[in-house]
């Protein structure tokens, strides 16, 4: 019942990775790919949780704080770029 | 009785995360895709790490635990707020049934000049140049 339960959160995770993934590949923007690259991260964030549970290592959850650390600032630094050097659409 | 919680609080989590991927494939624009996955990965996470900490129930998890989620809480809507405005500033097009653009017509993405309802963005030699506005509003965190 329990191992039941995991699987299905490992498949729900799953499907939603290749949802955002085909976000990422479609696009059409540049801030669309930067969305869906963050919800790359926290589903990343969402699966560690989950392997926590899975296999009882604990430790696992400092990789899960400085994954969303770090992802966190990816989407200011490509807030900034886009803001500041990145080329725009209307030229 | 914990492994039951647990089970709820991860399928329940990881049943919002795939709403929130579900909205940002299927949302008309920029904005509303954000608005699908800032929120409900959020809670998508923060539930699965709830069941985790639930799961463990060792002191030192529980901490790292309501960490995670509390940073999750604090970063999701700064990040979310940044890329919203660097996309509306590139030109990012809005949904075609968008109701109401307050800054369309009143902002000069070049300048940075908001121009409030009566003056026009540019011609104003009154006010001095707003770059160090610029640079103050921009910086991160």
């Amino acid at each position: 019942m329990f191992d039941y339960a995991i699987f299905v959160a490992y498949a729900l995770l799953s499907l939603a990775l290749v949802l955002s993934f085909v976000r990422l590949v479609l696009g059409p923007s540049l801030p669309d790919r930067v969305v869906a690259l963050e919800l790359l991260a926290s589903l990343t964030v969402g699966f560690i949780g989950v392997a926590v549970v899975a296999t009882g290592r604990s430790a696992f959850l400092d990789v899960a704080m400085v994954l969303a650390l770090t992802a966190f600032l990816a989407a200011i630094a490509f807030a900034r770029y886009l803001e500041k050097g990145g080329h725009r659409i209307d030229d | 009785m914990i492994e039951l919680l647990t089970a709820v609080f991860l399928v329940g989590g990881a049943g919002f995360m795939l709403i929130a991927a579900l909205g940002l494939l299927r949302m008309p624009d920029l904005l509303t895709r954000m608005h699908a996955t800032t929120k409900a990965g959020v809670l998508g996470a923060g539930l699965i790490m709830v069941g985790a900490a639930i799961f463990i129930g060792q002191l030192t998890v529980v901490v790292k635990a309501v960490a995670v989620i509390a940073f999750l809480i604090l970063t999701a809507p700064v990040a979310a707020h940044a890329i919203g405005r660097a996309g509306y500033f590139m030109g990012v097009p809005l949904w075609s049934q968008t109701h109401t653009d307050e800054l369309e017509g009143r902002y000069d993405p070049e300048t940075h000049i908001l121009a409030s309802s009566s003056e026009k963005p540019s011609g104003n030699d009154d006010q001095p140049p707003r770059k160090t506005s610029d640079s103050d509003s921009s910086r991160p965190g």
